[in-house]
């Protein structure tokens, strides 16, 4: 040791070794303080404007706030949708505790008060977006005593808060459910369409029905808040604030009385079916059902997969709009097609008789009349009237020898048939009008096991009176009555009626224009619509039984469809006034047996309503009248 | 004898000022760069803290200020001691600076399940910070006895073990921080002392053969020699996260913080320390608020002002007369700058999260007292040198 020499109380003179040490000291020193002020160089000097803009964007969070939805109303201004708001549940995973065993605590007690599974609970977590506490919704519209629950014990659920929330309230449950349609979140693939442009994920839009239609006016604009959060989340104040606009509310065509006489109606038989009520002229739909239906309330709540699976695979798919999804053959209710095409193409003349025998030979194939009855020499408009199959059979015959061959095909295109009814929902099926070159087409394909012969004759006399592959909706049916009763026009048929904004302005009228004009010949119509006048209207007439009743008179014709492996289809189309065409109703029935049985009076129940005759009889009529639509 | 001039009618007074302050034997930098730290700790806690207590803008810069001026008097006060004296009662301050850690460990307030501190009325004690201190004052008089003795690894191993006891019962408590900064006061006064250097590196030989023995076997018992939060602290600056609670997280919001500063800092626009995204902001990560509100100039200064302090500290040992002031000095210049490049490291993101704060910049009674009190200590080394050299 370099000072054992020294006296100790003697002042130590510096020996080298001394100095060493102490060099050696200053010389860490140094290294470390420069280590320090190289570091502070680099990170603020070299590197600080990355750190400047990652500082910048921290601690900032724009919330997305999300408009009210436009309401939706009926004709008469009835509410049929609004929004009401509930109260949600959300959690917030970075305010859960951070002990493993209290997090596990935490959510196995939630899990057990919301009836949720804690996959379920960590699958949701997962797909909510992670900044910064941004929240993920595990149930909307708490129970009171959840609710009250929650806020007295929140001590013990960090993390959980309750906030509100706006969901769809469907005020008449049931109640037009296929029409209203579903709003539900943003899909990734929705987000790159140019309809949905400045959309977020997370927002919420129109996923069927009107809502899906009109979901550019209803959803709103949805506002922002730039709030300053912490390192934990939580909010520290607002430093911006870009409100949200209320949606547009949307007046449907729909009259909700109406509607609901139609469901009613058509829930009474208790079979799956449709109806559409219409307007000859406009093409404003009225009423426009489907059975079995769904509550659209299911959707509002949050659900496991397997639940919605569930919900949507129920017997008789009740998520199904029969009413323009559901193509059915017809049956004679296509016979008012069938006799534009042969009048308009002259094959026959409205007096041209053929005998009725009660079967009808066809290269050895004998087809015989509904129920087997023989009507003997009968004209078009008997025919009409007591729904001949054997006079329509030589139509078909005619049809399928003359011209094209197509004829039939050819006008129940002009009406509509076997095409997209452009209504103003989604999803409507085209349907089908069985053609030589389609069948052939499928045949030869072999894709269809039950096309297993290509075109004949016969197949054009099905046609005839509506049997065989063809597939028609109750809304095309009713689209294509109303052309024949208002001399010809192909009306789009439609739901919207108007666009309201929120101080109660008209932006936007929906008038959607006729889609084309048929030329039918007055005296074709007449004879027509006579023949249904008198099916319906007169003893004898195939609806008589239902219709003949009625206060003043009406056209309609029966359809009973042989469907394959189950009963037959009922069917029945009606115009009324028959004098004065105001409204078309067009109704079917699953195995509901004869038009007459099943169809027939869900139409009668709509026109009853329509005109008031419930109420206040021959005034109600007149009312209906001077009412109007649109 | 100048009395012919008017100007020195006031020459009396000032030097009674001067005397009583013992002014005229002090360090006259040293304590130009202490008083200049405090004063910028108080700049920095008056413009950075405003929020921090509910209607008490100045809660944490009245104390500190208290602090600062009591630290101040403190080590005036002590500069005028002789610090030889000290010598004879080198076992009673060894005694209470044991006394006082094991009183932390029996009375101590349960503080996040560390017992580091007594409840006195004025300020949390926290008895750590006045051990360093103890521990170089006694364990340099106790090094200065056996220097007349040939000193064989005998003495070594016995001064270390002496050394080292205090700093294993601050791990007990525990406090990894001053465990460590007491394991480099040792080193360093052992170093000082002139101890061979074969014996310095049976020590490090020693170390490491101890601290792989007990990782191995202590995690093959299942025994965590460190606390959970203190393993992930070490650990943390090397896998930072994006969690709040974590260790790594805060290091990577310090680092973001004092970048973001750049040359000239933020100013009142500084929102990684106003914003909450680094806990104990006026304390252990005060040096990323400097970072960020003044930038790289205010932190450069800082340093500038600590590199000053150091250079004076060891310039003090040089001029020192009594190898006994030489190993204290030598202790606490061990202690300033180990407890600065480990704050300012674990703000840079260069060094683990430990708990040690920045001398006289980090509020709190307790580090400025026993700051003030080792440079006290240090001038009085100094005044000793000029009144006997």
């Amino acid at each position: 040791l370099y000072l054992l020499d020294r006296p100790e109380d003697i002042p130590p003179r510096l020996t080298n070794r001394l100095n060493a040490r102490i060099a050696v000291l200053t010389a860490v020193v140094i290294a470390a303080v420069a280590m320090v002020l190289l570091r502070l160089w680099s990170l603020q000097v070299l590197s600080g404007d990355h750190y400047r803009a990652l500082a910048k964007d921290h601690g900032i969070l724009d919330v997305r706030v999300h408009p009210p939805r436009g309401e939706i109303l009926d004709r008469n201004g009835r509410v049929l949708v609004e929004n009401r708001t509930v109260m949600s549940l959300e959690l917030r995973p970075s305010d859960l505790p951070s002990s493993r065993s209290e997090r596990r605590h935490e959510l196995a007690k939630l899990g057990d008060l919301l009836g949720l599974s804690q996959r379920e609970i960590r699958r949701r977590v997962r797909a909510t977006p992670q900044y910064a506490g941004y929240p993920v919704v595990l149930k909307q519209g708490l129970d009171r005593r959840l609710l009250f629950y929650l806020l007295e014990n929140k001590e013990s659920f960090p993390g959980v808060s309750v906030e509100r929330t706006y969901v769809r309230d469907y005020k008449d449950g049931t109640l037009a459910a296929h029409l209203l349609g579903l709003v539900g979140q943003i899909s990734p693939h929705q987000l790159k369409g140019p309809a949905y442009r400045g959309l977020k994920p997370g927002d919420i839009i129109g996923q069927a029905g009107v809502e899906y239609t009109y979901d550019r006016f209803l959803r709103g604009t949805a506002g922002s808040q730039r709030i300053q959060v912490d390192a934990l989340g939580r909010p520290r104040g607002t430093l911006g604030n870009l409100p949200a606009q209320a949606g547009d509310n949307l007046r449907l065509t729909l009259d909700a009385g109406l509607q609901g006489v139609g469901e009613a109606a058509l829930r009474a038989k208790g079979l799956p079916g449709a109806f559409v009520a219409m307007d000859v002229h406009t093409g404003a739909i009225l009423a426009m059902g489907s059975y079995p239906t769904y509550d659209p309330s299911f959707y509002t709540q949050p659900h496991t997969k397997a639940q919605y699976d569930a919900f949507g695979n129920r017997a008789g798919d009740p998520l199904v709009d029969r009413a323009d999804q559901g193509g059915y053959p017809t049956g004679s209710a296509f016979k008012p097609i069938t006799a534009t095409a042969a009048l308009e193409e002259n094959l026959i003349s409205p007096g041209t008789i053929f005998d009725d025998t009660g079967s009808l030979d066809i290269g050895g194939i004998v087809l015989h009349n509904a129920g087997g009855a023989a009507n003997g020499p009968v004209d078009m408009s008997t025919a009409l009237k007591v729904s001949s199959d054997v006079y329509f059979y030589n139509l078909g015959l005619h049809a399928h020898a003359s011209g094209n061959g197509g004829q039939i095909q050819d006008w129940a295109h002009e009406f509509g048939l076997g095409r997209k009814p452009a209504i103003d929902i989604p999803d409507a099926t085209s349907g089908l009008i069985p053609t030589p070159a389609w069948r052939n087409r499928v045949y030869r394909s072999r894709k269809n096991p039950y096309i297993d012969r290509p075109w004949t004759q016969g197949d054009n006399v099905n046609l005839a009176v509506g049997q065989g592959d063809v597939q028609v909706t109750p809304l095309q049916l009713a689209r294509a009555y109303a052309a024949l009763a208002n001399g010809g026009t192909l009306v789009r048929p439609h739901v919207g009626g108007r666009i309201v904004d929120i101080h109660g302005r008209t932006v936007r009228r929906i008038k959607p224009a006729p889609q084309r004009h048929l030329h039918i010949s007055p005296e074709t119509r007449g004879v027509i619509l006579g023949g249904m006048e008198r099916a319906a209207m007169e003893p004898g007439g195939t609806s008589y039984p239902v219709m003949g009743g009625f206060p003043f008179p009406v056209a309609g014709k029966t359809g009973t469809a042989q469907r394959e492996g189950q009963q037959d289809q009922s069917w029945y189309g009606v115009i009324a006034p028959y004098d004065n065409p105001k409204i078309v109703v067009a109704a079917t029935v699953e195995r509901g047996g004869f038009g007459v049985e099943s169809a027939a009076p869900i139409a009668r129940a709509i026109l009853e309503h329509y005109f008031r005759l419930n109420a206040g009889g021959a005034s109600g009529a007149a009312a209906a009248s001077a009412g109007g639509v649109e | 004898m100048e009395a012919a001039k008017p100007s020195l009618t006031i020459a009396p007074r000032r030097s009674k000022i001067v005397e009583l302050l013992n002014l005229r034997y002090l360090d006259g930098v040293m304590l130009g760069a202490s008083i200049g730290l405090i004063a910028f700790s108080v700049f920095t806690l008056a413009s950075a803290t405003r929020h921090e207590v509910a209607a008490q803008p100045l809660y944490f810069v009245e104390r500190q200020v208290l602090y600062g001026l009591i630290g101040i008097a403190l080590m005036i006060f002590v500069s005028r001691i002789d610090f030889t004296r000290l010598r004879e009662l080198r076992l009673s301050l060894y005694a209470a600076m044991v006394g006082s850690i094991v009183l932390v460990l029996l009375l101590g307030t349960a503080v996040r399940g560390s017992h580091r501190w007594i409840e006195l009325p004025l300020f949390r004690f926290e008895p750590s910070e006045l051990a360093k201190v103890l521990l170089c004052v006694s364990l340099s008089a106790l090094i200065y006895e056996r220097v007349r003795r040939p000193f064989g690894l005998r003495q070594t191993v016995s001064l270390l073990a002496l050394g080292l006891a205090p700093a294993a019962l601050v791990l007990l408590q525990p406090d990894l921080g001053t465990g460590i900064v007491l394991v480099a006061i040792v080193l360093a006064t052992l170093f000082v002392a002139g101890i061979p250097w074969q014996h310095f590196a049976a020590i490090g030989a020693a170390a490491a053969l101890i601290a792989g023995g007990a990782y191995l076997t202590g995690s093959a018992a299942g025994v965590q020699f460190l606390h959970g939060y203190q393993q992930d602290r070490l650990t943390a600056f090397l896998h930072p996260s994006d969690d709040p609670s974590d260790a790594s997280y805060q290091v990577n919001q310090a680092v973001i913080a004092v970048g973001s500063g750049e040359k000239a800092g933020r100013g009142n626009d500084a929102t990684q320390t106003e914003l909450l995204f680094l806990p104990e902001r006026h304390t252990d990560f005060i040096f990323a608020v400097i970072g960020e509100r003044f930038g790289f100039l205010g932190a450069a200064f800082v340093i500038f002002l600590y590199a000053v302090l150091f250079w004076r500290a060891l310039r003090v040992m040089r001029v020192s007369t009594s190898f006994y002031g030489v190993m204290i000095a030598g202790g606490i210049v061990a202690m300033l700058a180990f407890q600065v490049i480990v704050n300012a490291g674990m703000n840079l993101g260069l060094m683990p999260v430990t708990g040690i704060t920045l001398p006289l910049i980090s509020y709190g009674g307790s580090s400025v007292l026993g700051t003030f009190l080792a440079l006290g200590l240090l001038q009085s080394i100094h005044a000793h040198s000029r009144m006997h050299g």
